[in-house]
């Protein structure tokens, strides 16, 4: 195995390019480690993003915030300005793993790294997030949930590299929030997780929404009707009722050891209510 | 493999080693530079026992590649007494008898170190929290949290006192 750190992302992408065998970016590593010390992965060529210095950078942007692909989460949890915008993003993304996680996971590594059940990207999902990638033909941008598109597998061609993560800025009287069920309080892969993000108008009737769900499909997945059974209502009984049947309905999860079908349908539908519910209370901004 | 060579300052002092590129820095602290308090528990990034901080950062040492450490400021369990002089948390650990077996014990001692260097004063609730990602199969944590409270309080008391 080869290590290349290089210092610019044409330099990072002219070596994923000309790569022979198996290349992989290293980010915090908590992904790619473990695959690699367990012989899942044995590529020829890592190269690790973390010396880029745009990537590394987490910057206020046109009322938003664009997170490199090299800053952890635990830097994010520590940015109160990005907290403020979208609490449900830095929720998401500061329960991946432990404190010892945290100081090096990034975001943009749980969107590569393509698991079904990862935890920020229902969230970013929710936030409408787009993705800047770099490649040999130059860059593009592409909404979050565009890229995994089944466990372990991403739309990125050949050559290509997420270099940033973009959280957009928003109206007021807007709230986000993740939830996940998982057996244990903490340190566990998601059985389902839900992100909601919701704009309230002057009246308090709900003006737009979104509502993404994880480990419930081979891939995170955006639940329209979910937001729309909530926009134009404010909120009320029978329209988290419906959100909660719109959620459940659009699950297409598999049994495994952490839950079955049904359970995850069922919870699917309670947490998003519950999300849909917390969000709602930040943007009414208590 | 020719391995690489790495040049990065460990507790303070400047240290080269050749690794290769695959090798973790947990393997590297214990295989090539004797610096053997970091403990394996798991080799996954589940029990801690491996903590050190990478440029003030609590980390997992074998969820980190050898070569990334180029430049960069890691400090490891071996750096917190100072000659004989043990510091606060080892001190209360000892007191408390917040340790059996002992392996899972620098692993806390960093960890802990590392909270209180961005939080003087936590609650008992973010102790437990900072420290979910350090496991321990002996002592059943409470004994743990106490001498993590006390060094905390004698901690803040020295500094009021300086
Ligand atoms: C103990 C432990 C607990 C965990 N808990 C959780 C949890 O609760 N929830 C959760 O969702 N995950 C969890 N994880 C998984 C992991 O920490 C997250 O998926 C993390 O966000 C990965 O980020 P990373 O920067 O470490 O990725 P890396 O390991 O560096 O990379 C992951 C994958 O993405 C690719 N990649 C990374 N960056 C880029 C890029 N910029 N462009 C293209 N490809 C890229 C890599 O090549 C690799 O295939 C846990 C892992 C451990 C070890
Ligand atoms: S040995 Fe590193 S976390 Fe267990
Ligand atoms: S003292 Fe034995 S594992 Fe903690």
């Amino acid at each position: 195995m080869q290590y290349e750190a290089p210092a610019t992302i044409d330099a990072a992408v002219g070596l994923l390019s000309k790569a022979q065998g198996l290349a992989r970016v290293l980010a915090g590593g908590t992904d790619l480690l473990v695959q690699l010390k367990s012989g899942t992965l044995e590529p020829d060529l890592v190269i690790d993003i973390k010396r880029i210095p745009e990537m590394t950078k987490l910057v206020a942007e046109n009322g938003g915030f664009r997170i490199g692909a090299a800053v952890p989460c635990a830097v994010l949890g520590e940015n109160a300005a990005v907290r403020k915008l979208w609490p449900g993003v830095v929720e998401a993304a500061n329960l991946i793993g432990s404190t010892q996680i945290q100081g090096r996971a990034t975001v943009v590594g749980n969107l590569c790294n393509a698991s079904p059940a990862a935890d920020s990207v229902p969230a970013m999902m929710a936030a409408n997030a787009i993705a800047t990638v770099a490649g040999p033909n130059g860059k593009r941008e592409v909404p979050v949930g565009d890229i995994a598109t089944a466990p372990g597998k991403t739309s990125l061609a050949k050559g290509e590299i997420v270099t940033s993560v973009f959280l957009p800025s928003r109206p007021a009287h807007s709230g986000d929030a993740y939830l996940r069920f998982i057996p244990r309080t903490e340190m566990d892969i998601a059985v389902v997780g839900v992100g909601v993000s919701l704009t309230l108008g002057d009246d308090g009737v709900c003006k737009a929404a979104r509502v993404a769900l994880g480990a419930v499909a081979a891939r995170a997945l955006l639940a329209e009707d979910a937001a729309k059974a909530i926009v134009g209502t404010k909120l009320d009984e029978k329209a988290l009722a419906k959100l909660a049947e719109a959620a459940s309905a659009a699950c297409r999860p598999i049994d495994d050891k952490r839950g079955t079908k049904e359970f995850r349908i069922k919870v699917a539908g309670v947490l998003a209510r519950r999300a849909a519910e917390k969000a709602l209370e930040r943007a009414r901004g208590k | 493999m020719a391995g690489t060579h790495v040049k990065t300052t460990i507790n303070g002092d400047s240290v080269e080693y050749v690794c290769e590129a695959d090798e973790t820095l947990l393997d590297v602290l214990r295989n090539r530079l004797a610096l053997t308090g970091a403990k394996e528990g798991c080799g996954t990034g589940d029990c801690g026992a491996c903590s050190v901080t990478v440029d003030g950062r609590l980390v997992c040492s074998c969820l980190v590649l050898g070569v990334e450490a180029e430049g960069r400021n890691v400090a490891t369990i071996e750096g917190l007494a100072q000659g004989e002089h043990l510091h606060p948390l080892q001190r209360k650990f000892l007191e408390h008898a917040a340790l059996q077996c002992g392996i899972c014990t620098p692993g806390f001692l960093v960890a802990a170190k590392a909270l209180l260097e961005k939080n003087p004063d936590p609650s008992e609730h973010e102790i437990r929290f900072w420290l979910a990602g350090n496991l321990c199969r002996c002592t059943g944590y409470d004994k743990i949290v106490r001498a993590v409270q006390d060094a905390a309080a004698e901690m803040r008391g020295g500094r009021h006192a300086a």
